[in-house]
């Protein structure tokens, strides 16, 4: 067996015909003999990508990643050149992802904390299942749009979408089958927006309309509070991207946030 | 509570407070002391006094939905001491002190709590003898309950398990033993292997000779083996070692109190065998248990996190249980406390709502896609199980498991028990483990993927017969929840989604749950695994076997009374006789 040695804090993987499970091997081997900025060039579809990974290491993905991104990060910090596919950030609990694509269904699933940017559109059940712990907070990006079912169930966390013009990516559209976003002129999220949900909040930067809502949530106007947390979460997301966060605050918000802490308190007989 | 705030003022529900626990706050419960101690010295005006409620504005249909009482509470005066004991340890508010023990009877649920810590026996419960007029189409159970959804508009919730009449296969099946032709074994003198192991068996068994370049890359673990000797490639995924075949069901925190899990963690881990966090996180008192723990990932992703995956023994993906299957869960926010709204990472008194899917399987495919990236988060040093109710094809839904990369598949039958679930689902959904065993076990050894994952049987094992048959049908190991529950006092009385456990178990009330030692309860715990097991090995050794091994699948040492063809057939049991 080779020898262990250190290597530069800078490292470049060619993931050309690797197994995600080769990849993710060969990237923890990496970050384990002290490599701190991963570079991965051809990455096409590999699964899993970050899965698991601890603080310290940050990840730069030329290509596609497949599903599952980052799923149940701990702290690493991913930035993928290109889209990424189902499942970003799926159940992540800390760190950073930023895509500067678009990404598939259920980007954000059950976030625990850290934080997820997405530059484009993203496709349904974003931000599900998000949840929240006093200063564990996740928050979640969605430069473009999104598809139906947005926060569904969500019970913590922030999810914003901002409905900037989707970035020129080269590729298809990602995610699974027919993925197809509610027309422009329509609204920046689709159907089911914050069904059951029972905590966190959505701000959305533009208008939503009511029949797109759950019944659980109610719509408002962000107030000074809101104001200062969409600051620093937006002018961090700009950052990412190189875009004004004037521009982007500049416009209004709505907030949407649950009516109730219990939307199914009253469903049983006893 | 007066019989009268019963009946709905309002058309909106709930009908009483009380009944629904949302404008409850329990009074404080006495957490000392249990039967046969002295009583607390209370003077009765520190007893919280409840008077009669004035009787409600007459109304017409107020009698249509009365529902009488379930139990009512004699108290023996003649034998009383007035200790006012019974009193301070109701958590239903049954019982008041007024110079003497009254009884609110409409609030008792008969689990048997006063008359268990009664020094004088003076206590007795019995069913309110004034029925309605039944028959044998609309029982009881059927009239209360459309009485009851009538004046509330609510589904009927209810715990522990399906108690319908429902055929039992277990108590139809009988066990072989030796006669004269084969000798049977002595459990007394002979060593019996109760010894399990849950995982991944590969699909051929791989030799290697030794060469001194394997021998120092990877030094033999056990004695001194020379070059040329065969030692087994390396290629075994993680396997469990059970010392005994029975392991703890999956109980959260949050539907169980952290005393109850504390108990049956320590039982575990001191026995050899593996206890199960449920879908509500770990509690960090639970840390020194963790590796005999297995965790779940259900589709509240509850306390999930890397460190909660890597600290297990194993992780368990939940799909559907027993009691409801199909269907999601819902803690009751009376349940959810700080401390589990930090455990869960949700809002403190919000409903921890777990979806009826997880929102990234919807197919089999999806199903491995979470599989494998917890395979992938956790560096392939942890199995995972996939859980799963046992319902109508459930034959074809575990091969499907097996083939998408599960260690092993766990199978929760119908009469399975739960914290909370609707009464109508609990009773009518799914089909019973005996079967569902039977025919997984069946399929995979057709299919040739039997040795790619471990069965798990769960869903009523009541005892140590339960376990025997469980494995001869075809399981690896069988896990315990009611059971053990029982052993800590549980007296089945089905209130557990209400959250007000007198005996400490299914509550979060800190009274109630100090109600539960986990030293003590983890001796209860222990005693009831060795009678099993010692049962077991006994039962071994009158079958002529000595190792639980030889036994699984074993089908020709059971019989069956009583079963139709299609029942023997599903079961590949004989008939008794033949």
């Amino acid at each position: 067996m080779a020898r262990k040695t250190a290597l530069p804090a800078e490292v470049t993987i060619d993931a050309r015909g690797f197994h995600y499970r080769e990849l993710n091997e060969e990237i923890r081997r990496a970050a384990g003999r002290g490599a701190r900025t991963i570079k991965v060039v051809n990455v096409n579809g590999q699964r899993y990508i970050g899965a698991g990974l601890g603080p310290g290491v940050r990840l730069l993905l030329h290509g596609t990643p497949g599903n599952d991104l980052g799923a149940f990060m701990d702290g690493a910090e991913i930035e993928v050149f290109g889209n990424a596919q189902d499942g970003a950030g799926n159940t992540m609990n800390a760190g950073k992802i930023v895509i500067h694509g678009q990404a598939g269904q259920i980007a954000g699933l059950s976030m625990r904390g850290g934080r997820l940017y997405i530059r484009g559109s993203v496709g349904y059940r974003s931000g599900i299942h998000m949840k929240g712990y006093e200063d564990q907070v996740p928050v979640v990006v969605i430069g473009g749009r999104a598809g139906a079912f947005l926060a569904e169930y969500m019970a913590g966390g922030r999810l914003y979408v901002l409905g900037l013009e989707d970035p020129p990516c080269p590729g298809r559209i990602p995610g699974n089958g027919p993925f197809r976003l509610p027309p422009r002129s329509r609204s920046l999220t689709g159907i089911y927006t914050g069904t059951g949900m029972h905590g966190g909040v959505v701000y959305i930067r533009g208008e939503v309309p009511p029949h797109l809502l759950g019944k659980e949530v109610a719509v408002s106007e962000p107030g000074p509070e809101d104001q200062r947390v969409m600051e620093e979460d937006l002018s961090d997301f700009a950052s990412c991207f190189g875009l004004d966060p004037r521009t982007i605050l500049g416009a209004p918000f709505v907030k949407i946030a649950p009516q109730s802490h219990r939307p199914y308190g009253r469903f049983y007989a006893y | 509570m007066s019989p009268d705030s019963r009946f709905p003022e309002a058309p909106a529900p709930p009908a009483n407070p009380e009944r629904t626990g949302e404008a409850d706050t329990p009074r404080a419960f006495p957490s000392t002391g249990t039967a046969g101690e002295n009583p607390p010295a209370v003077p009765v005006q520190d007893l919280k006094k409840k008077t009669r409620q004035k009787p409600t504005p007459f109304r017409r249909m107020r009698a249509a939905v009365r529902l009488h009482p379930d139990f009512r509470v004699i108290v023996d005066e003649s034998r009383c001491t007035l200790c006012r004991f019974c009193v301070l340890q109701c958590s239903w508010d049954a019982l008041d002190f007024d110079g003497r023990v009254v009884s609110y009877d409409e609030n008792c649920v008969g689990c048997w709590r006063c008359f268990a810590v009664c020094p004088t026996y003076a206590i007795r419960i019995e069913p309110w003898p004034t029925m309605y007029r039944e028959n044998a189409s609309w029982t009881r159970f059927h009239a209360t309950n459309v009485r009851k959804q009538a004046a509330t508009g609510g589904k009927l919730l209810t715990g522990m398990g399906n108690d319908k009449p429902y055929p039992v296969y277990f108590d139809h099946l009988l066990i072989d033993a030796c006669q004269v032709t084969n000798p049977s074994i002595d459990p007394l003198r002979e060593p019996m292997e109760l010894r399990t192991y849950i995982g991944t068996r590969p699909d051929r068994l791989d030799l290697e000779r030794y060469r001194i370049e394997v021998l120092e890359r990877k030094p033999a673990a056990r004695g001194e083996r020379g070059n040329g000797d065969l030692r087994r490639k390396m290629g075994f995924g993680p396997l469990l070692k059970l010392e005994t075949p029975i392991m703890f069901a999956g109980m959260s925190y949050g539907a169980i109190s952290l005393n109850v899990q504390k108990a049956i963690a320590r039982a575990a881990q001191e026995m050899g065998t593996l206890w199960n966090t449920g879908e509500g996180g770990m509690h960090p008192d639970l840390y020194p248990y963790a590796s005999s723990a297995v965790v779940q990932c259900a589709s509240g992703r509850f306390g999930v996190d890397v460190a909660y995956l890597s600290r297990a023994a194993a992780i368990e993906i939940k799909i559907g249980q027993g009691a409801k299957p199909g269907i999601g869960g819902h803690l009751p926010g009376e349940k959810v406390t700080a401390e589990i709204a930090r455990t869960r990472m949700i809002p403190t008194g919000t409903d921890a709502l777990s979806p009826a899917p997880h929102h990234d399987i919807y197919s089999i495919e999806d199903l491995r896609q979470l599989i494998f990236a917890l395979k992938e988060a956790t560096r392939y040093e942890k199995p995972v199980f996939v859980k799963i109710a046992a319902v109508h094809n459930v034959a074809a839904i575990a091969s499907g498991i097996v083939r998408a990369g599960a260690d092993a598949v766990v199978i929760d039958g119908f009469r399975g028990s739960t914290g909370a679930a609707p009464t109508m689902i609990r009773d009518h959904v799914g089909i019973p483990i005996e079967l569902a065993i039977a025919a997984v076990d069946d399929r995979l050894r057709k299919e040739g993927i039997r040795h790619r994952a471990s069965l798990i049987a769960s869903g009523t094992i009541r005892s140590s017969m339960d376990v025997v048959k469980a494995i001869a049908l075809g399981a690896d190991a069988v896990a315990i929840g009611t059971a053990a529950l029982v052993a800590l006092g549980c007296t089945l009385c089905q209130q557990c989604h209400r959250g007000r456990c007198a005996w400490g178990l299914t509550t979060q009330i800190p009274e109630l749950v100090r109600r539960v030692d986990p030293d003590e309860g983890a001796e209860l715990l222990k005693n009831l695994l060795s009678a099993w097991s010692g049962e077991i090995k006994e039962t071994l050794g009158l079958l002529g076997l000595n190792a639980l091994e030889s036994l699984r699948s074993n089908r020709e040492r059971l019989r069956a009374v009583g079963l139709e063809q299609a029942a023997l057939d599903i079961l590949g049991v004989k008939p008794a006789g033949r």
